[in-house]
């Protein structure tokens, strides 16, 4: 009788639960990699000039290679580098959704003790929920290896490039596990992780962009930051060049060490605490928590203090960077065509961060307004619902919170771009001027996608959470960022309302598309709190 | 004087096959306190949230204080107070904060009362709600409803997590309201809160109101139990009319009794010379138990011919 007592149990009611939900991501993960690295073997195959003009765009353009490092000419290299970093992030937000699924909420539900009372050791959700997250991004590997065999790539890079993407769930397996162990609650311990998961991607990015360029232009090494970061070190592998596999190796000793901590904690902590004893509270309710907008803002303003310094992370790098992109030439602006052209280099920098920022947004917008659904269907809807709050009030607190809390973390973010922007460039008052118009014009399409989520709240109560959050990857992929070099037909890409965003401060913004846009948000929302009014509540038994 | 509550032949479904509540009447009087008696499932709190205005009723005529509870949501819960039977509250709140944020949507609480409440129910509110046992969550709601001075209190099983000194307290909390003149729907499955409680009470079961009227009125329809020990043998006992449930012992017996047949009963009684007897009344133990065993066991068809309504 040890402390793993009975994981091998857990592990496959782990997987009976997720026999599902796992499959899911990693089947959609290898079909968008297959697909993709498809088209481009299609477009390449046959023009190698192409091949090596494009490349050179994505190597010389700083503002290219956040998206990951590039490693001399080759399709699947080329299919990573604009696929590599998305997946890598789904990888990682996979693995911290199962570990903490089995481990903090099963705690949180009170499923842990009914299990912790049989013949299970302390250690054995754990470790079991680990082991599920671990067989699942082998399984990814494999796949996303095979997704790149089938659209034509050589076998040793596309294992490779499996490999480097379920490198960075790996560690993030470790990552949930230590987050399961320090916060009570599964939203704290999937945001820390979540914002573990946001400084990687941060350190990645800057070292990539700060990286040198080989005299060729086709390579680039990467400065120190990128080096902190798992992304960076899943980037290090490069595939279908190098093929080094020596930072599984990083990975493994981290998620090890990890795990060990993990392991740690648990020993010191009572089940269905985190490592901080459970504060005491105000025993009256203070006038700032006496309306339901109110009540929403108090439940919202931590994640959303926690948005707002990753935003401004963000910001302030990227400003700071502006001017390697004022110096740059040749084929490496013409990625910038898409963003107003090449004319104003730097505005069509700043247009395609904002917009980046934008999407971005809209997923914390997303992830408020869900909340909706979960009000209602796990039951604390009811008791604010029995008091004189309407139906509407309840919509519109979500509404105006949803709002404000946009409108603050696009201007958080655009502010500190142009004034980090004016430092490096000099006459940050105008460049903030200019970049905080430019950051308001992309509320309307971030309005669209929360009235789509409302509207799906209201009609769909019970698939709303999976379709808002199809509705959500759809609008990035086939918006500006990937749509255009994906192929995809015009019509699917202005389905997106990312693509009809003004390209601002590029190009002078026209009001056409903003009132499409206006338009579209008021008739998906008249559309929400008309059936809302009507409807049975989805309310639990 | 209006009804608090006036329901009748309220439907509800949910998808074509389940038929949760089939054809239901309930009245509350105003000023009184009305038991809501029936197992899990039979649809007492789909009940209590088509009159909260959170369901919509598929057929029937629904009045709540006067008004239509779907149309009139709003204006209606500043009415009335409600205490869910399972309490979801924001875990990260503390009890305090919750008291006076649902009392204050209500449209105010009474501070006074609130601090005497806190006392009585021995409730800590300056912890956070996912901190609360089952127990002290009710206890949090039941602080918040019963702060607020409305006309109706909707209680759903309001004391199921609640230990025997609360439930005392619950009691007497509920008195004082019913002497002060407020009308009470109280939803339950212990018997013995209903019967202390209560001025009428409604039996449903499977979507419908099997029995409806006072502790008086029901009464009638259940049997006394009877233990008797007699100097002469008591073969016959199970030949005599309206006795039920017979266990005989040579000179024991236990059995029930039909309540217009006692008198014969116990003319045979005499016959064989009682030595010592025990009746006991009917409780609404055995009346519970009668719908509900019947429920089990007796076809369809027989279940209808069953229902009575006293009233």
């Amino acid at each position: 009788m040890s402390g793993f007592t009975g994981t091998f149990r857990l592990v496959r009611l782990a997987a009976r639960r997720d026999r599902i939900i796992l499959p899911a991501w990693i089947l959609g993960m290898a079909g968008f990699l297959a697909g993709t690295t498809a088209m481009f073997e299609d477009n390449y195959a046959n023009h190698p000039q192409l091949l090596e003009a494009d490349t050179r765009i994505v190597v010389e353009n700083p503002g290219m290679r956040v998206l990951g490092l590039v490693t001399g000419t080759s399709v699947g290299g080329y299919s990573l580098h604009r696929d590599g970093l998305t997946l890598a992030v789904l990888a990682a937000v996979m693995s911290i959704l199962a570990v903490v699924r089995h481990t903090r909420q099963a705690e949180e539900l009170g499923r842990e003790e009914l299990l912790g009372a049989g013949v299970v050791g302390r250690y054995a959700s754990l470790t079991s929920a680990v082991i599920t997250a671990l067989a699942a991004n082998v399984a990814l590997a494999l796949l996303l290896g095979l997704a790149m065999v089938v659209a034509g790539q050589p076998v040793p890079g596309s294992l490779g490039g499996g490999t480097s993407i379920a490198l960075v769930g790996v560690v993030f397996t470790g990552v949930a596990a230590v987050t399961s162990q320090l916060l009570s609650t599964t939203r704290g311990a999937t945001g820390l992780a979540g914002g573990l998961l946001g400084l990687g991607f941060m350190l990645a990015a800057l070292g990539n962009m700060l990286g040198t360029v080989d005299s060729a232009g086709l390579r680039v090494t990467s400065a120190w930051p990128a080096w902190l970061s798992p992304i960076g070190w899943s980037q290090q592998m490069r595939p279908f060049a190098d093929n080094s596999w020596w930072p599984l190796a990083l990975a493994a000793a981290m998620v090890a060490c990890l795990f060990a901590t993990a392991l740690v904690l648990v020993d010191r902590r009572d089940v269905g605490r985190g490592m901080w004893p459970e504060r005491r509270g105000p025993a009256h309710a203070s006038a700032a928590l006496l309306s339901p907008t109110r009540l929403v803002w108090r439940l919202q303003r931590g994640t959303l203090l926690g948005w707002s310094i990753g935003l401004l992370g963000f910001g302030l790098v990227f400003g700071a960077l502006s001017d390697r992109i004022e110096g740059l030439k040749g084929a490496a602006t013409e990625w910038y065509a898409t963003f107003g052209g090449n004319a104003d280099l730097l505005g069509a920098y700043w247009a395609s961060m904002l917009q980046i920022a934008g999407m971005a947004v809209a997923i914390y917008v997303v992830a408020l307004l869900l909340r909706l659904h979960h009000d209602e269907a796990q039951g604390t809807l009811e008791p604010l619902l029995s008091t004189a709050v309407s139906r509407l009030r309840w919509l519109g607190a979500y509404a105006i919170n949803a709002l404000a809390a946009a409108t603050s973390l696009i201007l958080v973010y655009a502010v500190a771009m142009g004034v980090t922007g004016g430092q490096v460039l000099g006459g940050s008052a105008s460049l903030v001027r200019d970049l905080v118009g430019a950051a308001l014009v992309q509320l309307p399409a971030i309005g669209v996608l929360g009235a789509t989520v409302v509207a799906l709240i209201t009609v769909l109560p019970r698939w709303s959470v999976g379709l808002s959050w199809a509705v959500v990857v759809f609008s990035i992929v086939a918006g500006p960022m990937f749509g255009p070099s994906l192929g995809l037909p015009s019509w699917l890409l202005g389905l997106s309302p990312f693509t009809h965003v003004p390209n601002a401060p590029a190009v002078a913004v026209s009001p056409g598309p903003l009132i499409g846009l206006g338009l579209a948000w008021i008739a998906l929302g008249s559309m929400g709190v008309l059936v809302m009014r009507r409807r049975n509540l989805l309310l639990p038994a | 004087m209006t009804s608090a509550v006036a329901l009748s032949g309220l439907v509800k479904d949910f998808g074509p096959r389940t038929r949760a509540l089939d054809h239901l009447d309930l009245r509350v009087e105003a000023g009184e306190v009305h038991g809501f008696l029936g197992p899990n499932g039979a649809g007492k709190t789909t009940t209590i949230r088509v009159l909260l205005g959170l369901l919509h009723a598929d057929a029937g005529r629904v009045v709540l204080l006067g008004g239509d509870p779907w149309r009139d949501a709003v204006g209606l819960h500043r009415r009335l107070a409600y205490v869910p039977g399972e309490v979801n509250l924001w875990p990260n709140l503390t009890g305090g904060e919750v008291i006076d944020l649902l009392g204050d949507l209500r449209g105010g609480l009474d501070a006074t009362r609130r601090e005497e409440l806190l006392e009585r129910f021995q409730l800590d509110p300056t912890k956070k709600i996912r901190a609360y046992s089952k127990g002290n969550r009710q206890k949090v709601a039941l602080v918040a409803a019963f702060s607020s001075d409305v006309e109706l209190y909707l209680l759903d099983e309001p004391t199921s997590g609640l230990d025997p000194l609360m439930e005392a307290v619950f009691q007497d909390v509920v008195q004082g309201l019913r002497a002060a003149g407020r009308s009470i729907l109280l939803s339950s499955h212990i018997l013995s809160e209903v019967e202390a409680l209560c001025d009428r009470v409604t039996i449903v079961r499977a979507g419908r109101a099997a029995e409806s009227g006072t502790f008086q009125e029901l009464r009638h329809l259940t049997r006394t139990s009877v233990v008797v020990d007699t100097v002469k043998p008591m073969d016959t006992v199970t030949l005599w009319r309206g006795v039920h449930d017979v266990r005989v012992h040579d000179r024991h017996a236990e059995f029930s009794v039909d309540p217009g047949e006692l008198n014969d009963v116990l003319a045979h009684l005499v016959d064989l010379q009682v030595r010592s007897m025990v009746t006991s009344p009917p409780t609404l133990e055995q009346l519970f138990l009668r719908h509900y065993g019947e429920d089990l066991s007796a076809p369809d068809g027989d279940r209808d011919a069953e229902v009575v309504t006293a009233r």
